[in-house]
């Protein structure tokens, strides 16, 4: 090899991250060979700390820093335990703390029902939903699984499993997004919309 | 260019596209990608859902094709509110994915496909649409199984219960049957639906009266026989066995709560 091991072991490991090539690989290498001294230490700390530094909150199933008994949204007062929001991944839940528009608990399923990936409700954080809702306190479970061929079977699975237990259970609305174009809508999205009109007045 | 398709499978892809496995009518199976389709705003995801049976356009790109409009002709909606319909729908997917390459247009099976796929949505049992594509399916990609003579010695078969062998694909007689190792008994009931549906159109295939135990059995018969030409076990079925089992016991619950 023409290239010192160091380097040659950086272009490897960078070349095996998503949409990453060799040829991007080795650019950034040399850019970071190349760079003050700060940024690949602190490159170099950051990746270490990312998974010694992290957990799983052993309630919802969200990401949390590491050593903490539970994560925020869980510790917090403010929020109402009598709701338990479900979604796939821990970006979901920034997604809808973004909007600033709910205020009880998570759940975080850590993937969607796949059978043909043999993707099973084990293999999700089902079981631990099931204990949570048993354990009492929940009135209201809120579906909110992605609206693909996945997150509905999941949905339904959940549906199916939850509706015993005596809770209340929704899904998320399906409709137009904003700044959509009602021509351009497909059949499932535009007759559920029409199905869940609401008045105006 | 312009092509009807169903989507079997799709997978995540770069920043917000998908990349799908279609069959289409013209091509017969051939991957795309979906540029875009994660976002919320996207024009096409809605109509690219798997078993939606789709309108597009097609392009070329620099290795695989891409798709630049799509249009639902059916989006099979029934089976989407119902687990069972859904895993049955699945597993016709995923057989079909399993058994076939991207080696060019195939339109019997295309159509075989999207037939199978509006039965499970529209009949009351999916159980038989299901078990009727898959012999039709064998005999598309050739692997037809032998139900009216001995694979063994040739002698023809006769109204009995016999053995199945799915090493030399079909039937074998009571005396060649506990010779093979691996060859599993077949009641007489099983076996003539199996020759019925191999013999018959859909619509004969559908007198036949499916009961829940031939159901079984032929269900069981046919994982062996396409879990052996594949050479490994299909994912679906599990998920399959699980939710019908939790819907009849879900059902069997309604009836005790109404029994008076």
């Amino acid at each position: 090899m023409l290239l010192p091991v160091p380097l040659q072991n950086l272009i490897n490991a960078l070349s095996r991250l998503p949409g990453i090539g060799p040829k991007t690989a080795s650019r950034l290498t040399f850019y970071l060979l190349h760079a003050s001294d700060d940024l690949p230490n602190d490159l170099a700390e950051a990746l270490l700390a990312l998974k010694s530094g992290t957990a799983y909150c052993p309630i919802c199933f969200n990401i949390t820093a590491a050593g903490r008994e539970m994560c925020e949204i869980c510790e917090s007062r403010d929020r109402s335990n009598g709701v338990v929001c479900v979604v796939e991944e821990p970006m979901d839940v920034l997604a809808l703390e973004r909007t600033g528009g709910f205020a009880g608990r998570y759940h975080v399923l850590q993937g969607a029902l796949s059978p043909i990936e043999g993707i099973s409700p084990e293999d999700l954080r089902i079981r631990e939903l099931i204990e949570r809702v048993r354990a009492g306190g929940i009135q209201e479970i809120i579906l909110a699984t992605n609206p693909s061929m996945e997150g509905d079977a999941t949905a339904m699975y959940l549906r199916q499993q939850l509706l015993p237990l005596g809770v209340r259970v929704t899904r998320l609305a399906r409709g137009l997004p904003v700044g959509g174009d009602l021509e351009y809508a497909d059949q499932s999205t535009l007759l559920r919309a029409l199905a869940g009109r609401q008045d105006m007045n | 260019m312009r092509a009807e398709a169903v989507v079997l499978r799709h997978t995540d892809w770069g920043e917000a596209d998908r990349l799908l496995w279609l069959f289409t009518r013209e091509l017969g199976k051939v991957r795309a990608i979906a540029k875009g389709v994660r976002k919320p705003r996207s024009r096409k995801a809605g109509h690219l859902e798997p078993f939606t049976r789709v309108g597009l356009m097609l392009a070329h790109g620099r290795d695989l094709l891409i798709v630049t409009q799509a249009e639902a002709v059916d989006a099979y909606l029934p089976l989407r509110d119902n687990l069972v319909r859904l895993g049955y729908a699945l597993y016709v997917v995923e057989l079909l994915d399993r058994f076939t390459y991207e080696e060019g247009e195939n339109s019997s099976i295309y159509r075989l496909l999207v037939d199978t796929l509006s039965r499970i949505s529209t009949e009351e049992t999916a159980a038989l649409a299901v078990r009727y594509f898959e012999i039709r399916l064998l005999d598309l990609v050739g692997f037809r199984p032998q139900l009216f003579t001995c694979v063994g010695c040739g002698a023809v078969i006769r109204a009995e219960d016999q053995f199945f062998s799915a090493e030399h694909g079909g039937v074998l007689c009571p005396s060649c049957g506990p010779r093979h190792a691996g060859a599993r008994p077949i009641s007489m009931a099983t076996l003539k639906y199996l020759r019925h549906f191999q013999r018959s159109n859909y619509t004969d295939a559908q007198r036949a009266h499916l009961t829940g135990t031939l159901d079984r059995e032929l269900e069981a018969i046919m994982q062996y026989y396409v879990t052996y030409i594949l050479e490994r076990g299909l994912n679906t079925p599990a998920f399959l066995r699980r939710v019908r089992a939790d819907e009849m016991r879900s059902r069997g619950n309604e009836s005790e709560e109404t029994a008076p």
